[in-house]
């Protein structure tokens, strides 16, 4: 393999550069990004970098001395790919010619069902960009209201509500994060929001936002109108896999991979959040949009990449993900089902520091944590050799 | 030298976190009995190094996954792009004591803002 073109030049698709390097490879290599900064952390967007606490330059993954020897095609989208001539096609009408593809293109934010019009102060937050926007709506004394109660949502409310902001959270679910986490831990995380003034609505969907010009309200399913000024929507994100379309790649909930990475045409790879890889301890694919998993993966499709595809597969550690609000860290590892079992092992829920874990005929599957840091590392290392064996 | 635990109240495999000092310091007995002390903040992002994975000589940050040589500080892969700050460790008449670095720590950016 001489030449290798990564599609996505943010945390994924850096890793997976790195780790071609790593592995050997010193052939051309090119990174394409359709945003025009280089690869920064997103993690921060909804938290110190919104508050204003830390700066672009602090965000940069590269290291200072990093050099990748790899060509930046950066603020350039990709449009296509031909496998046939192998080469990627972008939206400028250049194409870059490689014998190995890596697919790393993440996810967009998505909006909200309807054809609502385009207002000014709706925002959704994904990118660098959306931060800044976001940050310059975020005025001391303004009504907030977050459509969607999950991670982006919960941590935008927290960070707003630091700023001064009167927060509404409104979520169709009965309870936050219910899918993931079920309703009694949802119902929890809930709390932390109404501890710290955030008004949260359950159970109710969004009809329609209101405003001529810029948004000034939100009209509730139930009849109620919420004053806004500002709205930001975080109902989830959608894999950016709309270029791959007829290329021969297989797509579904995402890029359609094996447990190594590989996609359905040879020499192509995918990783981060638009991957959905096959689990061989699930029995089916999934796509993880976590940080970590887009740091763990590129190793393997490297790999997957420079062997043809002969490399195995190492066992996948379980999913993990962290959050920060109101100065409280939730961290949860695993994989819950309706059904599974959930007991508080260490603190309370009442004191708003408590370590939950779930099980399924008894053995543990997932572990969430508030404010339980080191028992949180224990039980996700305890996690992790349980389900690789 | 500043004073931290006792010396039977830190057992092998187990951290001390030392937060009567800013920026605070963790104090680490390995398994093979080994202690080292470093500071407590990571350098990436703000998270305490003693809730972290202690393993051998390494510790492992438990938000990113670097991992710290507590010998030399030294993180071992990005995101963390600093060392973390290393102090020597005594023991006397039972009690484990820090003698703190005079070099300036390695603090993450936000960490940095909030203790100011």
């Amino acid at each position: 393999m001489r030449s290798v073109a990564i599609v996505g030049a943010s945390l994924a698709g850096l890793y997976t550069a790195r780790a071609l390097r790593d592995q050997g490879f010193d052939g051309t290599l090119t990174i394409i990004g359709s945003e025009r900064h280089r690869p920064y952390d997103r993690p921060p967007l909804s938290k110190e970098f919104l508050a204003g606490r830390i700066t672009e330059a602090d965000l940069a993954l590269e290291t200072e001395d990093e050099d990748l020897g790899a060509e930046w095609r950066l603020g350039v989208r990709a449009s296509g790919l031909d496998r046939h001539d192998r080469r990627v096609l972008l939206a400028d009408g250049t194409s870059i010619a490689a014998d190995g593809v890596v697919v790393a293109t993440g996810a967009t934010a998505r909006p909200l069902p309807g054809d609502s019009p385009s207002l000014r102060g709706v925002h959704t937050l994904r990118s660098l960009d959306d931060a800044l926007a976001l940050r310059a709506d975020l005025v001391t004394g303004h009504r907030l209201v977050v459509i969607g109660a999950g991670f982006i949502g919960a941590e935008v409310a927290s960070t707003a509500r630091d700023l001064g902001l009167g927060v509404t959270i409104v979520e169709t679910a009965p309870a936050p994060l219910a899918r993931a986490l079920g309703g009694e831990m949802g119902t929890a995380l809930g709390a932390l929001h109404e501890d710290r003034g955030v008004r949260l609505i359950c159970g109710v969907a969004v009809q329609a936002l209101t405003g001529d010009d810029r948004v000034d309200g939100v009209l509730l399913a139930d009849g109620r109108r919420l004053d806004a000024d500002v709205v930001l929507v975080g109902i989830g994100a959608r894999p950016e896999t709309g270029w791959l379309e007829g290329s021969g790649v297989d797509l579904g909930d995402g890029v359609l991979c094996d447990s190594g990475g590989g996609t359905s045409v040879p020499g192509v790879v995918a990783v981060g959040d638009c991957a959905s890889w096959f689990d061989p301890g699930l029995g089916h694919r999934h796509r993880v949009e976590h940080w970590t998993g887009a740091v763990q993966r590129p190793t393997v499709a490297a790999a997957t990449l420079l062997s043809g595809g002969t490399a195995p597969a190492p066992p996948q550690a379980p999913p993990y993900l962290w959050s920060d609000q109101y100065g409280m860290r939730i961290q949860f590892a695993g994989h819950t089902r309706p059904g599974d079992s959930v007991t508080v092992e260490e603190g309370d829920v009442a004191a708003r520091s408590f370590l939950a874990v779930y099980r399924r005929e008894d053995r543990p599957v997932a572990v969430l944590g508030v404010d339980q840091v080191r028992q949180f590392t224990r039980w996700r290392r305890r996690l992790g050799t349980v389900s690789t064996g | 030298m500043i004073p931290a635990c006792a010396l039977a109240a830190l057992p092998r495999g187990e951290a001390f976190r030392l937060d009567t000092v800013e920026p605070p310091i963790a104090v680490f007995h390995t398994d093979d009995g080994e202690l080292y002390a470093v500071d407590d903040t990571c350098t990436h992002q703000d998270a305490s190094l003693a809730d972290g994975w202690l393993e051998g000589c390494e510790v492992e940050c438990p938000l990113h996954a670097s991992r710290f040589d507590l010998r030399t500080g030294h993180a071992d892969a990005p995101p963390a792009k600093l060392p973390v700050r290393t102090h020597g460790v005594v023991v006397e008449d039972g009690t484990v004591y820090v003698v703190p670095s005079d070099l300036p720590p390695n603090l993450p950016p936000g960490a940095r803002a909030r203790t100011v």
